[in-house]
C-alpha cells in the first residue's frame, strides 16, 4: 500500500469521484432540477398559454390559494388514495399466495414457468395494458361479460358507469402489478435458512404457524417496500388509466396525475397546473424520504 | 398420506397463476388474428379462423411503422447515453467515499418515484421556447431522468461485486483510475450494465405520458399511435390489438431475458 501511495499518479486525487460523476450529475440537473425550478417559478405566474396577449404576470401564492381551496383537486387526491387502498390489500394477498405457491417444495417445471409468466404483466406497456382493458370490459362484446354470465350475473357496463370503470381500472392494476408483490414476497421467502424453515416444518404441520413465526419477519421488509413503491405508482399512474377512461364517466376515475395532466394540457392553465404539480412532487419527496429511511435501515 | 390430492391442488394452484398472468395478453394477441366481426361477436368468440389481414394492415401504415422508428430511435439512443453517463458515476459511487453520497442516492430515488406530469408541463414550455417539441431529442434526454438512476443503481451493485484485488495489481502497475474502469471495470461489470441498459429500453419503449405531450406528428412514439387508433365512431378493434402485440412482444422478450433481475430493476434494490 505505502508503496503505491508514494508513488502518486494521474487520477488518484481527491476530485477523482468528481470527474466519474459530473456528467451524470450535470445531465440529472439539467433535465431535472432546472425544470423542476421553472415550474416553481411559473407555478407564481398566471399562465394561460391560450390566452398570450394577457402575458405571464406574476401573482404571488394565487394559484397556490386556488389549488388548495379546489375541491377537484382534493377530490381526485381522495380517489387516489381510495385507488391505492382497494387495489393494495389485493394485490398483497394474491402476491402472497402466489409467492407461497411458487415457494413451496416440488413441481419444478411448472414452477419456473409460472414464475416466468409473472414477467409478462410487469413488462407489458402501460398503454397497451389500458388497450386491453378496453377490449375486455366492451359493454357489447367484452369477455369480462361473458365471464359474468357464466356465474349468472347479468352484463355491466363497465367503462359507462363510475363504479365500473373505477372497478376496471383496478382489475387492469390488480393485473399488471400483483406480479410484483408475488416476486417481491418469494424473494423475502427465499431469505429464509432452509435448516431453519426444515426444521420449522418438521415442528408443525400447521402452514399458518409457519407463515406467522418462521416466513414473516422475512416478508416484512418487501411488505414495506411494496407499500411505499405502490403508493408512489399510484401517484404517477397516468398511462393506462388515460387510454382506459380519460379520467371519466364524469370524474370517477379522474386520479391524480391524469387531472393534473387535464388542467395544464387540455385546459391550458399552466400555472394552476404547476402549482399542483409542485404539490404533488412534496408528497413524493416525503414518500421518497420514508422509502430511503427503510431501505438504509435494511443495509445497515 | 395426502402427498398426491395436495400436489393436485399445488399443480392447479400454479396453473391458476400461469391462466391469470397470461390471460389478457393471450386474449389481446387472439383478437389480433380476428376478423372485425369475430371482435364484436357477442358473446366473444374462443375459437375462430385466424386472419393475418390486421397486420398486414398496420405493417401498410405508415404512421405505424415511422412511430415504432421513432420509439427505436428513442429508446436506443437514451439507452446508450444513460450507460454512457451512469456506468462512470456507477464506479463512483462503488468505489469512493464522499460527502453528500447519501444526498446523491436520494435524489436518484426520488426521480425513480416521481410523476412524470411534474417534469411534463415544465419540459413541455421550455421545449416550446426552444422550438423543440415534437423532436426525437426531447424524448431521449427525458427518459434519461428515469434511466440514468436505474443504470446507476444496477450498474453500483454490480462494480461492488469485483474483487478489490485486481484493482490493487493494476494500480501497482502504473495504471490510473480512468484505466482502470475502462479495462476491468467495465469488462467485468458488463452482465449488470447490459441488465441495466435492458431495463432502460423497456421504461422508454413503454413510455407514454411524455411522449404523448411532446410530440404532434414527426416524433410520435408506438404508443401513442396506437393509443390515437382508440377515437372516432368505429374503431379498428383488430387493428388496434394487433398493433398492441407489436408494441408489447420485444420488451416481452427483453424481459423475460432480465426476468431474474425484474425485482432488483423495479424497486431499485429495496430486496436483493
Amino acid at each position: 500500500m505505502s508503496k503505491v501511495a508514494a508513488r502518486p499518479n494521474r487520477g488518484y486525487g481527491r476530485w477523482t469521484p468528481l470527474w466519474f460523476l459530473l456528467p451524470a450529475v450535470a445531465t440529472l440537473f439539467l433535465i431535472g432540477i432546472y425544470p423542476t425550478l421553472f415550474a416553481l417559478v411559473t407555478s407564481f405566474r398566471r399562465y394561460n398559454i391560450t390566452r398570450p396577449r394577457d402575458g405571464f404576470p406574476f401573482v404571488g401564492f394565487e394559484n397556490y390559494v386556488t389549488v388548495l381551496t379546489d375541491s377537484t383537486f382534493w377530490s381526485s387526491l381522495f380517489l387516489t388514495a381510495q385507488f391505492y387502498v382497494t387495489v393494495l390489500p389485493i394485490q398483497i394477498v394474491l402476491g402472497l399466495a402466489i409467492a407461497l405457491l411458487i415457494h413451496k417444495p416440488g413441481l419444478g417445471m411448472l414452477k419456473s414457468l409460472a414464475r416466468v409468466t409473472l414477467v409478462v404483466p410487469l413488462a407489458t406497456t402501460y398503454a397497451v395494458v389500458g388497450l386491453i382493458g378496453r377490449l375486455i370490459f366492451n359493454r357489447e362484446f367484452g369477455v369480462a361479460n361473458q365471464f359474468l354470465d357464466l356465474i349468472g350475473i347479468g352484463a355491466v357496463d363497465w367503462l359507462g358507469t363510475p363504479t365500473g370503470a373505477f372497478a376496471a381500472i383496478a382489475i387492469m392494476d390488480v393485473w399488471q402489478w400483483t406480479p410484483f408483490c408475488a416476486l417481491i414476497f418469494l424473494a423475502g421467502l427465499s431469505m429464509v435458512p432452509g435448516e431453519i424453515e426444515e426444521a420449522a416444518r418438521l415442528e408443525t404441520s400447521s402452514k399458518l404457524a409457519l407463515l406467522r413465526y418462521v416466513q414473516l419477519p422475512y416478508l416484512m421488509p418487501g411488505l414495506t417496500s411494496v407499500m411505499i413503491l405502490r403508493s408512489a405508482d399510484v401517484l404517477k399512474l397516468f398511462d393506462m388509466v388515460f387510454v382506459m377512461t380519460r379520467g371519466g364517466p364524469g370524474s370517477a376515475t379522474d386520479l391524480i396525475s391524469i387531472y393534473i395532466q387535464r388542467v395544464g394540457f387540455r385546459i391550458f392553465d399552466l400555472g394552476t397546473a404547476s402549482a399542483q404539480a409542485l404539490l404533488l412532487l412534496v408528497i413524493t419527496i416525503i414518500l421518497s424520504r420514508l422509502y430511503i429511511r427503510v431501505l438504509y435501515r435494511e443495509v445497515n | 398420506m395426502r402427498g398426491s390430492s395436495g400436489n393436485i391442488l399445488h399443480a392447479l394452484g400454479l396453473i391458476a397463476v400461469v391462466v391469470f398472468a397470461l390471460f389478457p395478453f393471450l386474449w389481446m394477441v387472439a383478437a389480433s388474428f380476428k376478423t372485425q366481426a369475430d371482435i364484436l361477436a357477442s358473446p366473444p368468440v374462443w375459437f375462430f379462423t385466424p386472419t393475418l389481414q390486421n397486420y398486414a394492415e398496420i405493417f401498410a401504415d405508415s404512421k405505424v411503422i415511422g412511430a415504432i422508428g421513432n420509439s427505436l430511435i428513442i429508446a436506443t439512443s437514451t439507452t446508450f447515453l444513460a450507460v454512457l453517463l451512469g456506468a462512470p458515476a456507477a464506479f463512483a459511487l462503488a468505489r469512493y467515499e464522499f460527502r453528500g453520497k447519501s444526498d446523491l442516492w436520494f435524489w436518484f430515488i426520488s426521480n425513480r418515484m416521481t410523476s412524470p406530469i411534474v417534469l411534463a408541463l415544465p419540459i413541455y414550455l421550455l421545449a416550446m421556447q426552444a422550438n423543440m417539441l415534437d423532436t426525437h431529442l426531447v424524448l431521449i434526454l427525458i427518459y434519461l431522468t428515469f434511466n440514468l438512476p436505474i443504470v446507476v443503481w444496477i450498474c453500483t451493485d454490480q462494480f461492488k461485486s469485483i474483487p478489490p484485488d485486481l484493482e490493487q495489481a493494476a494500480r501497482l502497475d502504473g495504471a490510473d483510475q480512468f484505466t482502470i474502469f475502462r479495462r476491468i471495470y467495465l469488462p467485468l461489470g458488463a452482465p449488470g450494465i447490459a441488465v441495466s441498459a435492458i431495463f432502460s429500453f423497456i421504461f422508454s419503449w413503454n413510455e407514454l405520458l411524455y411522449a404523448l405531450v411532446l410530440t404532434r406528428r414527426y416524433a410520435q412514439t408506438a404508443p401513442v399511435v396506437a393509443t390515437s387508433f382508440m377515437s372516432g365512431y368505429e374503431l379498428p378493434w383488430g387493428k388496434i390489438m394487433a398493433a398492441g402485440t407489436v408494441i408489447v412482444l420485444p420488451v416481452t422478450i427483453f424481459a423475460l431475458i432480465v426476468s431474474r433481475h425484474m425485482v432488483r430493476g423495479l424497486t431499485m434494490g429495496a430486496t436483493k
